[in-house]
């Protein structure tokens, strides 16, 4: 049902849809991590959030652990954890910086990571250190493989 | 087997760490501090805890899972765990089982919450055979439709953790210190604690539970026998967060500030008193 939904809002409004295997949906002016965390830059700021993928793999969200507004976050390095299926998942940073804005409708309303992974759901706004972590991190053709191949090793 | 003839036969190594009576609490940070700060796969077994304590998920919500009165008036410890998932009440008659591993360890696995829980079932599952209708049901452990094992995870990048808590006995007036939760399975269909669940003991001796356990294990890795004392304090730096919540959190009014003060301090006394040394099986 999420999927169905996010798919009917994405079709007005992606630039581009780059379907990843299954109904995952990778969006192009991001940026990925091989952890399956996305990352919007604009300027010296960027958006973090967890990809479509990720949230489909997840399961349905029931809890998002948000780091402290002002706290420092370093590329590959946990920042907070969602919880779904009795598991929770570390969500990890693709950038370094400064936390300056975290997303608080997530504490009444989890399920935004899995409706709207890409807008609503956006997890914390990072004030950039540099833009040094950004060449490490992949463009939406080279994260589409990459899922590809980790659901093909199942 | 060797570390030598365990490559050879293409098994991922898992250390084996068997104890009998780990505080519950101690339990739980060694576990995060392997899942944290260890490169190894791990298995631990600890046959049965100490004092009954409550252990609720990393989200869970004192007031709306508990019969916080009664936990308060009979100081039953509290726990917050790091690991997502529901509420329970672990006492002597619970047998825990972990699996701390790589997410590479075993092969074709995606460490996400579904697949790890899809084989930890493959674990137990022959067990069962002629003595139970084992399955794994909506992330529980089941015979027939009684649950008898409950799950939780946490996911890091490159590792993962998936424990268990089995009830191979339990006392039923303990279950009234939980309310019923608003998620529940669907299987579980509006059924008590008594009802829902079921002792691990009507099926088999508790040995045999744990030696199956050790058995199946070492069908799926080579095992490496440790003790607790290969390792205690390696990664002294490592602060986890499992914690016992206080007497506010549970709800006590703001009113009996000065007795909450007091009965806090004589109630973390208390926990702390009852936390003898584990024993290794």
């Amino acid at each position: 049902m999420a999927r169905s939904l996010w798919a009917t809002r994405a079709a007005s409004y992606l630039r581009i849809n780059v379907p990843c295997r299954g109904f995952a949906t990778v969006l192009k002016d991001l940026k990925y991590a091989d952890s399956h965390e996305w990352v919007r830059v604009e300027g010296e700021s960027a958006t973090v959030g967890i990809t479509d993928h990720a949230q489909d793999h997840l399961g349905e969200v029931v809890y998002v652990e948000l780091p402290e507004e002002g706290s420092k976050v370093e590329q590959g390095a946990s920042f907070g954890a969602v919880e779904s299926v009795k598991a929770t998942s570390d969500v990890n940073s693709p950038v370094s910086g400064k936390v300056v804005e975290v997303n608080k409708k997530l504490s009444d309303s989890p399920g935004l990571v899995n409706s709207s992974p890409y807008e609503d759901g956006w997890i914390i706004k990072v004030e950039l250190e540099d833009d040094s972590d950004l060449p490490c991190l992949m463009d939406p053709e080279r994260y589409t493989k990459f899922c590809e191949k980790e659901d093909a090793s199942r | 087997m060797a570390a030598s003839q365990a490559r050879k036969a293409g098994l991922p190594i898992i250390n084996l760490l068997r104890v009998k009576g780990m505080p519950i609490l101690q339990q739980l940070h060694l576990e995060e501090r392997l899942l944290r700060t260890s490169s190894q796969n791990w298995c631990i077994i600890n046959d049965g805890t100490t004092r009954p304590t409550i252990v609720m998920g990393v989200s869970g919500k004192a007031k709306e899972l508990l019969e916080t009165d009664a936990v308060l008036r009979d100081e039953i410890p509290v726990i917050r765990r790091f690991t997502g998932g529901g509420t329970v009440i672990v006492d002597q008659g619970t047998i825990f089982v972990t699996f701390i591993c790589n997410k590479d360890a075993i092969s074709g696995l995606q460490s996400y919450p579904r697949p790890i829980m899809s084989w930890s079932s493959l674990i137990y599952k022959n067990m069962f055979q002629g003595i139970g209708e084992f399955s794994l049901r909506e992330n529980d452990y089941v015979i027939g439709n009684h649950k008898f094992g409950g799950n939780a995870q946490s996911i890091t990048k490159n590792r993962w953790v998936h424990h268990t808590s089995f009830l191979w006995d339990y006392e039923i007036s303990n279950m009234g210190y939980l309310k019923m939760p608003t998620r529940v399975p669907e299987y579980r269909q509006a059924r008590n604690h008594a009802e829902f669940i079921c002792r691990l003991k009507e099926y088999m001796s508790r040995s045999d539970f744990i030696d199956g356990t050790m058995d199946s294990v070492a069908s799926h890795f080579a095992l490496r026998s440790l003790d607790a004392d290969d390792i205690q304090n390696s990664s002294s730096q490592f602060e986890p967060s499992s914690r016992i919540l206080t007497r506010q959190e549970l709800g006590e009014e703001a009113s009996m500030e000065l007795v909450g003060t007091v009965s806090q301090i004589s109630y973390m006394a208390a926990i702390s008193s009852t936390c003898p040394t584990s024993k290794i099986a």
